[in-house]
C-alpha cells in the first residue's frame, strides 16, 4: 500500500463518497445517481465485469473502499458512451469511471495484470518519449503484451493489414527506429511535469490534512 | 353565422376536458355566464378514452354524464365544439377572444341515427382510440359524445361520398356548405385547462416504439382493455392479434428524465398498477405482469391500492429503469436491463409491453394566443403576469382526475373574483 493510500484512508476514515468527491474527477455527481440501472444495462461489456456502473456508485456510498478502488470495473470501460446518453440525471458515467481508475492508479491499488491498465500504461510511456504516439511500436508492444510466442502469431495475422497501410502512407516502417517526435519535445516534456507537479501537490495536499 | 352571446363578465373555458367542464359548470352554475371553447368535436377530452379509474375501478362514463348533464340543464353555459381560440386581446376584466370554428358539416338537426354512416364506405383512423382502429368519414366519435351530434371528416367534401351521405340524411342535418368561421366575443375572465398529451413515446429511441408494433403506451393500452375500443375489450396485440398474457409495465417512460421530460407525471405509476389489474381480471391465473420501476409513487391513500396490486400473485414487480427493448423472431418484445436489488441482468420476453408514459402540456408556449408564464416543465404559473388568465387542471401541472378537478374548481373561483370586479361588486 502506498503512503499517499495511507494518508487518505486516514484523512477520509468514515466517509469514502467525501473522499471521492474531493479527489476523483467528476466525483461530485456519484451522490446525483437515483439508483436506477439503466447504466448497467446499457453498458455493452456489463456482463464481463465484476461491478456495474449503478453498483459501483452504491458502493461508494456504502463506504466499500477496498472493494471499489481495487476492482476492475473501471478499467473494463471502452467509452462507448451509451451510459451517458441514457441516465435521466445525466451523470457523467464514462468520466467518473475514469477518475476511478486514474484514482486507483494514483494509491497504487489496480488489480495486478489488469490487462487494459497495462495497455494504458504501455500507451503512456509510449507517448512520453516523442510527445505523439508511435503506432508502429505501441501495435507491436500490444501483439507481444501476452508473451513472445503469440505476438509472433498475432502479427502473422495481421501482416496484410500490415502491407496494406504501408502501400497507402498509412504507416511508415522507418518509424521503428525511434520515430519522430513534436516540434519543441522538451517543451512538452516541460509542460507535462508542470501538469504533474501541480496535481501531485493538489493530492498530497487532500491527503496531508487529518480529520474530515 | 354562430352567434355568441357574451360581455366583459362572461367567463371564457378554454377546452372542454374533465378540467374545463368543471371549471365551466361550477361558475354558470353560480349564474356567471360562460363559453366554453373544445377544440374535439366533442366534451370529456382525456378522461372519455379511459377504460376505469383508479383506486376505486369504477368507470369515467358515470361521472361523465354527470357533467353532461349539467351541461344540457344550464342556460348559462354556451359550448362550441371543434373551435379553437386563436386569439386574446385586452387586459383582466375586459378581452376581446377570437376563436375560430372547424366546419363540421352536420347541424343541430343530426339525431344520431347513424344513417350517414352507413351510407360511406371511406375508413380513417380514430383518434378517437389513438389510431388503433379505424372510423368512417361520417361519424360518431365514441357511444357517449356529447353533443351527441355526428360528423363528417373535411377529407369526405368534394367527393362522392358526401353527396351519399346528404343523400341518406332524412333529417336535412347534412350542410356540404359550412364554412370555417371566426368569431369575437368580449369576456371578463379565462381559464386555460387544455390539459395533457402523452409524451411523443418514439423519442425514448431504446424502447423502440417506433419500431416494434407490440410496444405500446399505457393510454393505447386504456383503449385495449375498454370494451368500446378497437378489440372489442379483448387484451391482444398489435401485431397478430395474439392475447397478450405476459404484459411488462415499463415507469417514468419519458418523466423523471433529464433527456425527455423533467417532472414526475405523477399518475403513470397509479395508472400502471390499475392496468395490472386489467391483465389479471382478463386472463386469471394465465396471466404474467411485470412492472419495472425506479420507485413507485403512490401517494397516500393510494398506497392501500398499491398493497392491493402487490397482493396479485400473477404481478411480480422488478426495481430496474429497463435499458432497451428489442424484438425476437416471433415478436415478442424482449425487455433488457439490470436489477437494482442484486444487480441480476435480465432479458425478459413478453407477448405486450406497455410503457407508462408520461404527461407533457398540449400546448407550448409559442402557440399561446396571449403572453402567458409557464415553468420549466412547461405548465402555466400561478403569476399575477398572467392577469385574468387562469390555469386548470393539468395545464397546471401533472394530476390525476381527482386533482385536476379540485384544481379546475379552484380555477372558477379565481375567474369568478375577476368578473365580480368587472361588474363593481365589492369583494
Amino acid at each position: 500500500m502506498s503512503d499517499l493510500n495511507t494518508a487518505m484512508v486516514e484523512r477520509y476514515r468514515t466517509n469514502f463518497l467525501k473522499e471521492v468527491e474531493a479527489n476523483v474527477e467528476e466525483g461530485e455527481w456519484v451522490k446525483m445517481c437515483m439508483q436506477c440501472g439503466v447504466c448497467s444495462g446499457s453498458c455493452p461489456l456489463g456482463k464481463f465485469w465484476a461491478h456495474p456502473p449503478q453498483e459501483i456508485f452504491m458502493m461508494i456510498r456504502a463506504g466499500k473502499r477496498e472493494e471499489v478502488l481495487s476492482s476492475d470495473a473501471m478499467w473494463m470501460c471502452t467509452s462507448c458512451y451509451n451510459c451517458i446518453v441514457r441516465c435521466p440525471r445525466e451523470l457523467p458515467i464514462t468520466h467518473i469511471m475514469h477518475g476511478l481508475a486514474t484514482y486507483a492508479k494514483r494509491l497504487g491499488l489496480v488489480p495486478q495484470n489488469q490487462p487494459t491498465a497495462r495497455f494504458a500504461q504501455m500507451f503512456w510511456d509510449n507517448l512520453m518519449k516523442k510527445g505523439r504516439v508511435n503506432e508502429l511500436k505501441l501495435g507491436l508492444a500490444l501483439y507481444f503484451m501476452n508473451g513472445f510466442g503469440e505476438g509472433v502469431k498475432t502479427a502473422l495475422k495481421k501482416q496484410k493489414l500490415g502491407m496494406n497501410m504501408m502501400k497507402t502512407g498509412r504507416m511508415n516502417p522507418m518509424e521503428i527506429l525511434g520515430g519522430h517526435a513534436v516540434k519543441d519535445l522538451s517543451g512538452f516534456q516541460k509542460v507535462i511535469q508542470k501538469a504533474q507537479d501541480l496535481e501531485d501537490a493538489r493530492i498530497a495536499q487532500h491527503g496531508a490534512r487529518q480529520g474530515a | 353565422m354562430t352567434e355568441v352571446v357574451a360581455t366583459n363578465e362572461t367567463i371564457l373555458v378554454v377546452g372542454g376536458g374533465i378540467s374545463g367542464m368543471t371549471a365551466a359548470l361550477e361558475a354558470a352554475e353560480t349564474g356567471k355566464q360562460v363559453v366554453l371553447v373544445e377544440k374535439r368535436p366533442y366534451l370529456g377530452g382525456r378522461v372519455s378514452q379511459l377504460y376505469k379509474y383508479f383506486p376505486k375501478l369504477c368507470f369515467p362514463t358515470c361521472g361523465l354524464e354527470i357533467n353532461q348533464r349539467r351541461a344540457k340543464m344550464n342556460p348559462n353555459l354556451r359550448v362550441l365544439t371543434m373551435a379553437e381560440v386563436t386569439g386574446l386581446k385586452g387586459e383582466k376584466g375586459n378581452y376581446t377572444a377570437t376563436v375560430r370554428i372547424s366546419p363540421r358539416y352536420i347541424n343541430g338537426n343530426c339525431t344520431a341515427c347513424g344513417d350517414c354512416e352507413k351510407a360511406v364506405s371511406s375508413e380513417f383512423d380514430d383518434e378517437y382510440n389513438y389510431g388503433l382502429g379505424k372510423r368512417k368519414g361520417a361519424y360518431l366519435p365514441y357511444r357517449m359524445a356529447h353533443p351527441a351530434q355526428y360528423v363528417l371528416d373535411p377529407r369526405l367534401i368534394g367527393t362522392p361520398e358526401a353527396e351519399q351521405a346528404k343523400a341518406a340524411c332524412k333529417y336535412g342535418a347534412v350542410d356540404l356548405d359550412m364554412k370555417e368561421e371566426n368569431i369575437d366575443f368580449p369576456c371578463g375572465a379565462v381559464i386555460w385547462a387544455t390539459g395533457w398529451q402523452p409524451y411523443d413515446a418514439a423519442k425514448i429511441q431504446p424502447y423502440g416504439y417506433d419500431r416494434f408494433p407490440n410496444v405500446i403506451t399505457s393510454v393505447e393500452f386504456e383503449r385495449l382493455a375498454d370494451p368500446q375500443g378497437p378489440t372489442g375489450g379483448k387484451l391482444v396485440r398489435p401485431s397478430d392479434g395474439k392475447e397478450a398474457k405476459k404484459v411488462a409495465f415499463i415507469q417514468c417512460a419519458g418523466s423523471r428524465d433529464r433527456n425527455h421530460l423533467l417532472h414526475c407525471s405523477r399518475i403513470c405509476c397509479m395508472a400502471s398498477l390499475k392496468q395490472c389489474t386489467y391483465v389479471a381480471d382478463a386472463w386469471g391465473a394465465e396471466a404474467d405482469v411485470s412492472v419495472y420501476y425506479i420507485d413507485l409513487r403512490a401517494i397516500d391513500r393510494f398506497e392501500d391500492f398499491y398493497a392491493k396490486v402487490r397482493g396479485i400473485e400473477q404481478v411480480k414487480f422488478i426495481k430496474s429503469k429497463p435499458a432497451s427493448i428489442v424484438a425476437d423472431k416471433e415478436g415478442n418484445p424482449v425487455v433488457h436491463g439490470v436489477d437494482t436489488e442484486g444487480y441480476n441482468r435480465f432479458a425478459d420476453s413478453f407477448d405486450l409491453v406497455v410503457l407508462a408514459i408520461g404527461m407533457e402540456p398540449s400546448v407550448d408556449q409559442a402557440s399561446f394566443p396571449v403572453d402567458i408564464v409557464l415553468n420549466r416543465e412547461g405548465f402555466i404559473e400561478a403569476d399575477e403576469a398572467n392577469g385574468g388568465v387562469f390555469a386548470a387542471g393539468c395545464a397546471s401541472d401533472a394530476l390525476d382526475v381527482n386533482r385536476a378537478v379540485q384544481h379546475a374548481t379552484g380555477a372558477a373561483l379565481r375567474a369568478i373574483q375577476v368578473v365580480h370586479g368587472a361588474a363593481g361588486v365589492e369583494v
